[in-house]
C-alpha cells in the first residue's frame, strides 16, 4: 500500500460496497477517502482535494445528478458515477451533467480499474499533455493532422461527419459519450434532439471501420446511453 | 295514518336535517311594507351576534340617510361595494366575489328582491344569496311581502301597484328562520308623515295611494298569514320528527292547466297558494294539441315565462300532447293521482263552445273523483287558431290572401273557358280544387277566404241569373252551404295534416338527435373522443359553435373538443363555463345566471358531480328556448353517461391490473424462492469453506471462487428478470421509442451474449435497406438477449441460430430461428407462461419468454413461436411501425478547417 498513490473520493452509502472497493482499490495502489452521503462527500472534496470521485447516484441525502452538477460548478475532477441497471436515463443525465463515465451495478473490480485509468488519463491530457498526432487502436489508425483513417493499412474514405465522429470517439477513447454530447460536438447545439442522426451515421461509420459491423469490436454501443471507443487498455 | 311517519318521510327528513346541519343558514327579516324597520331589526340582531364573537360583514345595507340606522352600522365591518359602469353612470353593487373571498361567518344583505345592475353575475340579488349560501356563508336579509312571487298578484290587486322585483317562494322555504318585523299600520303612517320612511322607486311612484290604511291592513294580514304558514310548516316538521300523528289530509296533488295567454300567471299563483295551503305537490301542465298550429313566437315566450314561473314557485312542469286538451289533462291526472285540477274561466263567446266543445265542460264531466277549481283570468285552451301562424311558404299574410284571391280568379277563368267549349255540369268541384290548392299552399286563413270567394264567384258567374248574386233557384242555397262547408273542412284537414307533419318532424328531429348521439357514443371510448362526438352532435342540432370543456386539476378547465374543429368560444365566457361546472347548473345566454354572456353552458353529468360542460355559441340570433336548452341538457346527460362509462371502465381496468399485479407478486414469491435459494446456498457454501477450511489445495480454492462468481451472476440475471417482469406486468413501463437502425440493437445483444453463444453458429440476415425502426432499443435488446439465451440453452451446441429482419406491410418482422428440438406441439402458448420450463434439467426461472412477450405487447406488437421447416423453432416478433419516418439525417454542418 503506497502513501502517495492517487487519492480517490468514494461517495457510497452501502457499507458492503465500500468495503469491497476499499479492499480492491487499496490493493491497486489507490488511497481512499470514504463518504456515506453527499454532504460528507462535499466536505471531503473541498478539504482533501482528491484526484478522482466515484459517486453512487442513489444517495440517501440528495440527488446524485444534482450533486454532479454542483461539483462541476467548481472543479473538473473526473467523476465516475455508479448506478443500478435499468436506470439508463439517470446515467445519461449524470453524464450530460458532467460526469466522466459510469459503472452499472454489479460490476467487477477490473471494470472499475479500467474506468479509473481512462479517467485519469483524460484528466492528465486536459491538464496539458498535448494530444497525440496519431491514434491507433487495433487495426484502426487515425492521423489527425492529415485527417486520414486507415484500417489494416488500407485507407478508408469517410464523409466529414463520419470523420468528426470517429475523431471525437478516439480522442475520448475508453470513455462513454452520450448521443447528446456527440450531436452537440459534431452537428452543433441546435441538433441535440435528433439522436437518430448519430445512430444512422454511426451505422455507416461502423460498416467502414469494423470488420463485422453486426458485432462491433471497437465502436461499442452502450445501450440507452451512447457509444464508447474501446480503449486499448480495456478487456 | 300510522303512528309513526313512514320510512320515506323519515329518510327525507334525515336527509333534510343533514343538509340543514351542513348548509349555511338564511334568515329573512320579513315585513309588510317599507318603513316597518326590517333593516333596523337586522342590524340590531347583527350587533348582538358581533358581541357574541360572530364574524359579521355588511355586504349591502341601505340606510337611506336614517340616523338611527347609520348609528347601528358603526363598528361593523363593511364590504366595499363594487362600482359597475352602466349607461355612463357608475352604480354601486354588492361585490359578490369579494364577499366569497372574504368568507365571513355572516353576511348582511339588505333588500332580497333587489335587481342587480346589468352586467353583474346574476340578474337578481337572491341568486347572489343562493351562491353565498352554497359557499357556506350565513346570510341575513330583508324582504317585503309584496316581493314574494306567489303573493305578487294579490298585492297588485290590493294596492294597484305592480311590483316587478319578485323573489321565488322557494327562497322563503329555504330560509331557516323568518322573522316578522311588524308595527301597527297607524304607527307606520305616523312615521311616514314624519318623513322617516324611504319609499322604494316603485312605491314612490305610486305615492300615497300605496300607504292607504286599508292597503296596509291587507298587506299586514298577508305578511302575517305567510309567516303563519311558515310556522305551520315548522310545526309540521316538529310533529313528524316527534312522531306526533300527522293531521295532514295526505295525498293531495294539484294540477294546473296553463296556456300562453297572459292570465295564466294568475292561475299559476293561485295554484301555488292552494298547494302551499294544502302542503301538496303541484304540477303545471301545458297541452299541445296535435293538429293545431304551434303558437307564435310571442305566445311561446309568454308560455315559457309561465312555465318558468311555475317552476320557480316549486311546481313540476309538464308538456302534454294529445288530440284533445281535456283528454290529455284527465289522462295525466288519473295516472298521477291528481286530486284537484285548477283551470281558467273561459273568456271566449259561448258560441265557440257550441261549435268546438267546451274544455271546462269536458274536464268537469270526465273528472270523476277529482275536484275541479275554476279560477278567473285564463283560458287554458292553447289557442292555435287565434295565435298560431300556419306553417306555409315564406310569404306574408297579405300576400297569402292576395294569392288566394288570384287562385279563385284563375279558377273562374278556367271554368269560364271550359264552359265556353262544353257546358260543365260540376263547376263547384273545380272551385273546391281551387280551395284545396289554397289550403295546401297558403294556409288556413287564406283558404277560408278562398272558400268564401269560391261560393261568391260560383254564384256570380255560373248560377242563373248570371252576373248577379241573386239566385233564381233556391236549391242553390243548399249547394252554396255545402260548397262552403266542404271548403272549410278541406282547409282544416289539410292544415291539420301539415301541422302534425311539422310537429312530428320536430319531435322526430329531437329524438333522432338524442338517438344519433347515444348510438355514436356507444362505441366511443376516452374523454377526447366522447367530447368530440358530443360537440359535433350538439353543433348539428343547433348550428353555431360547440365546445366541450372538462375539468382539470387545479380548478381550471380545458377544451376537450370543439365543433366545427378549431372553433372557439369567447375567452371571456370561460367564467361562465366554470360557473356551470362548479354549480352544476346551466348558465350564460338565455338563463338567469350571467345572461349577458354570448355562450350558453350546461353541465355534462351522469350523477351528482358535473363531469364537464357543453358550451354553445348559437348560430341563431335568439337565445335558446327552454325546450332547446332541455335538449342540450339531454345531450349533456348522454355525454355524461358515456364519460362515466369510460371512467368506470378505466377504474375496472386499473383494479384488474392491481389484482393481476398482486397475483403475480404472490406467485413470484412462491415460485422464485427456490430459484433464489439455490445460488445463495452455493455461494454461502463456497464462501464459508474458503473462510473456515485452512489448507485447501490451490485448484480447489480457485474452483470455489469460480462457483461464487458464477452463482452470483446467475442470481443477478434472475433478479433482473424478476424486476423486468414485475415492471412490464404492472403496465408502468414507459416506452422510450426512438428511431434506431436495427443492426445496432442486434449488435449490442450479440455482444452481450458473446460468451454464452460461443458454442453456436450465429448468423444475421437483416434486409439490406432496412429503414430506421421505431422501438425502445433497450427493451428490444433485452427481448433479443432472452430469445438468444433461450436458443443457447435449449438447442444443441454447434447448431445454427439465425436472426432475420425485414419490413412487411408496415410492420417490423424480426425472427429468431434455431435448429433445436423445437417447441412440442400444443405447447406453443404455454412457453410464454410465467414459470414454465421446457425441461427441468435447464436452470432458470421460466421468465425469459414471458418478458419477451410483455415487451412485444408494450410495443403493440406480437410474439409467437412456430415450428420451423426442417426442424427447430421460429420465434416471430411483429411490431407495427408508424407511417411517417424521420427525415434523412443530414451531414453535420462544416466549419472552416
Amino acid at each position: 500500500m503506497t502513501q502517495d498513490g492517487p487519492l480517490v473520493l468514494l461517495v457510497e452509502d452501502e457499507a458492503p460496497l465500500r468495503k469491497f472497493l476499499r479492499a480492491s482499490l487499496s490493493s491497486h495502489g489507490y488511497r481512499l477517502l470514504e463518504a456515506q452521503n453527499a454532504n460528507e462527500g462535499m466536505q471531503l472534496l473541498t478539504t482533501h482535494k482528491p484526484e478522482l470521485v466515484v459517486l453512487d447516484l442513489g444517495l440517501p441525502d440528495r440527488d446524485g445528478i444534482d450533486f454532479t452538477r454542483e461539483i462541476r460548478g467548481f472543479t473538473d475532477i473526473p467523476i465516475i458515477v455508479v448506478s443500478a441497471r435499468g436506470k439508463e436515463e439517470d446515467k445519461v443525465l449524470a453524464l450530460d451533467a458532467g460526469a466522466d463515465d459510469y459503472l452499472t451495478k454489479p460490476f467487477g473490480v477490473q471494470e472499475l480499474l479500467a474506468r479509473l485509468r481512462v479517467a485519469r488519463r483524460h484528466a492528465g491530457r486536459a491538464r496539458g499533455t498535448p494530444p497525440a498526432q496519431v491514434f491507433e487502436a487495433g487495426p484502426i489508425k487515425i492521423d489527425f493532422t492529415r485527417r486520414e483513417v486507415t484500417v489494416d493499412g488500407r485507407e478508408v474514405h469517410l464523409t466529414p461527419t463520419e470523420y468528426k465522429m470517429l475523431a471525437l470517439l478516439a480522442q475520448n477513447a475508453g470513455r462513454v459519450l452520450t448521443h447528446r454530447q456527440i450531436l452537440k460536438d459534431v452537428w452543433g447545439p441546435a441538433y441535440v434532439a435528433h439522436p437518430h442522426y448519430v445512430r444512422v451515421h454511426m451505422a455507416e461509420l461502423r460498416k467502414k471501420v469494423e470488420a463485422d459491423p453486426a458485432r462491433p469490436k471497437w465502436i461499442v454501443t452502450e445501450p440507452g446511453v451512447g457509444y464508447r471507443f474501446r480503449d486499448r487498455a480495456q478487456p | 295514518m300510522s303512528e309513526r311517519p313512514d320510512p320515506e318521510t323519515l329518510l327525507r327528513r334525515a336527509r333534510g336535517e343533514e343538509e340543514r346541519a351542513n348548509r349555511a343558514k338564511l334568515r329573512i327579516f320579513f315585513g309588510f311594507a317599507p318603513g316597518v324597520g326590517k333593516t333596523f331589526a337586522m342590524l340590531e340582531s347583527a350587533r348582538r351576534l358581533v358581541g357574541q364573537g360572530v364574524d359579521v360583514v355588511v355586504g349591502a345595507v341601505e340606510t337611506h340617510g336614517r340616523k338611527e340606522t347609520e348609528a347601528l352600522l358603526e363598528g361593523l365591518e363593511i364590504l366595499p361595494r363594487k362600482k359597475v359602469p352602466y349607461r355612463g353612470r357608475e352604480l354601486e353593487e354588492l361585490d359578490l366575489d369579494a364577499a366569497l373571498a372574504r368568507r365571513p361567518e355572516l353576511l348582511l344583505l339588505d333588500e332580497l328582491a333587489h335587481t342587480n345592475v346589468p352586467g353583474s353575475r346574476h340578474k337578481k340579488r337572491w341568486q347572489d344569496v343562493l351562491e353565498l349560501l352554497e359557499a357556506g356563508i350565513e346570510v341575513h336579509t330583508t324582504l317585503n311581502v309584496q316581493h314574494v312571487e306567489s303573493l305578487n298578484d294579490v298585492v297588485a290587486q290590493i294596492t294597484h301597484v305592480l311590483v316587478r322585483e319578485t323573489v321565488p317562494d322557494s327562497l322563503l322555504e329555504r330560509a331557516d328562520e323568518i322573522e316578522l318585523v311588524d308595527i301597527p299600520p297607524e304607527e307606520l303612517l305616523e312615521r311616514l308623515s314624519e318623513g322617516k320612511v324611504y319609499l322604494g322607486d316603485q312605491a314612490a311612484r305610486a305615492g300615497q295611494s300605496f300607504f292607504r290604511r286599508g292597503n296596509l291592513l291587507a298587506l299586514r294580514e298577508l305578511a302575517l298569514r305567510r309567516t303563519a304558514e311558515r310556522v305551520d310548516a315548522d310545526v309540521q316538521t316538529y310533529r313528524e320528527e316527534h312522531g306526533v300523528t300527522d293531521p295532514w289530509p295526505s295525498g293531495e296533488r294539484i294540477l294546473v292547466c296553463i296556456g300562453p295567454s297572459p292570465g295564466s300567471s294568475r292561475l299559476v299563483r293561485a295554484a301555488r297558494r292552494m298547494a302551499a295551503g294544502l302542503r301538496a305537490p303541484w304540477v303545471a301542465a301545458y297541452v299541445e294539441v296535435a293538429g293545431v298550429a304551434p303558437i307564435g313566437q310571442a305566445a311561446r315566450q309568454r308560455l315559457d315565462g309561465h312555465l318558468r314561473l311555475a317552476e320557480s314557485l316549486g311546481a313540476t312542469t309538464v308538456r302534454l300532447t294529445g288530440v284533445k286538451v281535456s283528454d290529455a289533462l284527465l289522462v295525466y291526472a288519473r295516472k298521477h293521482n291528481v286530486t284537484r285540477i285548477v283551470i281558467g274561466k273561459p273568456t271566449h263567446p259561448r258560441i265557440r263552445d257550441l261549435v268546438r266543445g267546451s274544455l271546462l265542460d269536458e274536464v268537469v264531466r270526465g273528472s270523476g273523483d277529482v275536484d275541479v277549481h275554476v279560477i278567473s283570468g285564463d283560458e287554458a285552451r292553447p289557442d292555435g287558431a287565434r295565435e298560431g301562424k300556419p306553417v306555409v311558404g315564406p310569404v306574408t299574410e297579405p300576400q297569402r290572401y292576395f294569392s288566394a284571391i288570384g287562385v279563385i280568379a284563375l279558377t273562374t277563368l278556367i271554368a269560364a273557358a271550359i264552359a265556353r267549349v262544353a257546358p260543365l255540369p260540376d263547376v263547384e268541384m273545380l272551385y273546391l280544387v281551387g280551395v284545396m290548392v289554397c289550403a295546401v299552399s297558403f294556409g288556413r286563413h287564406a283558404s277560408i277566404l278562398a272558400a268564401g270567394l269560391a261560393v261568391a264567384a260560383y254564384d256570380f258567374f255560373f248560377v242563373p241569373p248570371h252576373h248577379t248574386f241573386a239566385v233564381a233557384d233556391a236549391r242553390y242555397i243548399l249547394t252554396f252551404a255545402m260548397m262552403f262547408a266542404v271548403g272549410i273542412v278541406i282547409s282544416a284537414l289539410t292544415h291539420r295534416i301539415r301541422r302534425q307533419e311539422s310537429e312530428a318532424l320536430a319531435r322526430e328531429e329531437r329524438t333522432r338527435a338524442l338517438y344519433d348521439l347515444s348510438r355514436d357514443l356507444a362505441g366511443a371510448y376516452g374523454d377526447a373522443r366522447i367530447a368530440e362526438i358530443t360537440a359535433r352532435h350538439a353543433s348539428d342540432s343547433f348550428g353555431g359553435t360547440v365546445a366541450i370543456y372538462l375539468p382539470e386539476d387545479g380548478g381550471t378547465v380545458k377544451a376537450a373538443a370543439a365543433w366545427p374543429v378549431g372553433g372557439r368560444i369567447d375567452p371571456n365566457d370561460i367564467g361562465v363555463v366554470k360557473w356551470a361546472l362548479e354549480h352544476g347548473r346551466p348558465a350564460g345566454r338565455g338563463t338567469d345566471t350571467l345572461p349577458g354572456a354570448g355562450t350558453f353552458c350546461t353541465p355534462i353529468r351522469a350523477g351528482a358531480e358535473p363531469l364537464g360542460v357543453i358550451a354553445l355559441v348559437s348560430g341563431a340570433p335568439d337565445a335558446l328556448r327552454p325546450d332547446e336548452q332541455g335538449l342540450v341538457e339531454a345531450l349533456g346527460r348522454q355525454a355524461g353517461f358515456a364519460l362515466d362509462r369510460t371512467r368506470l371502465a378505466e377504474q375496472a381496468r386499473q383494479s384488474a391490473l392491481a389484482a393481476k399485479a398482486e397475483e403475480l407478486r404472490s406467485s413470484l414469491l412462491s415460485s422464485v424462492s427456490h430459484d433464489l435459494r439455490t445460488p445463495l446456498a452455493a455461494i454461502t457454501g463456497a464462501a464459508t469453506t474458503l473462510r473456515d477450511e485452512t489448507g485447501l489445495a490451490a485448484d480447489v480454492r480457485s474452483d470455489l471462487l469460480g462457483t461464487i462468481c458464477e452463482e452470483a451472476e446467475r442470481l443477478e440475471r434472475l433478479v433482473s428478470n424478476l424486476l423486468d417482469m414485475t415492471r412490464l406486468e404492472s403496465g408502468r413501463v414507459r416506452l422510450n421509442e426512438e428511431w434506431v437502425p436495427l443492426e445496432e440493437v442486434v449488435g449490442t445483444a450479440l455482444s452481450r451474449l458473446d460468451s454464452r453463444l460461443r458454442d453456436h453458429v450465429v448468423t444475421t440476415e437483416l434486409e439490406p435497406d432496412l429503414p430506421l425502426v421505431s422501438i425502445d432499443p433497450i427493451l428490444i435488446e433485452q427481448l433479443l438477449v432472452n430469445l438468444l439465451e433461450n436458443a443457447a440453452k435449449y438447442t444443441p451446441p454447434g447448431t445454427e441460430v439465425t436472426i432475420a429482419a425485414r419490413m412487411t406491410d408496415g410492420e417490423l418482422a424480426l425472427d429468431v430461428l434455431d435448429r433445436g428440438p423445437g417447441v412440442p406441439a400444443g405447447q406453443e402458448e404455454k412457453v410464454f407462461e410465467r414459470f414454465y420450463r421446457g425441461t427441468h434439467t435447464v436452470s432458470g426461472a421460466g421468465l425469459g419468454l414471458p418478458i419477451c412477450r410483455a415487451i412485444a405487447r408494450a410495443h403493440d406488437g406480437t410474439l409467437d413461436v412456430v415450428a420451423r421447416d426442417g426442424g427447430g423453432a421460429v420465434f416471430r416478433l411483429r411490431i407495427p411501425q408508424p407511417e411517417s419516418r424521420p427525415s434523412v439525417p443530414p451531414e453535420a454542418p462544416q466549419e472552416q478547417p
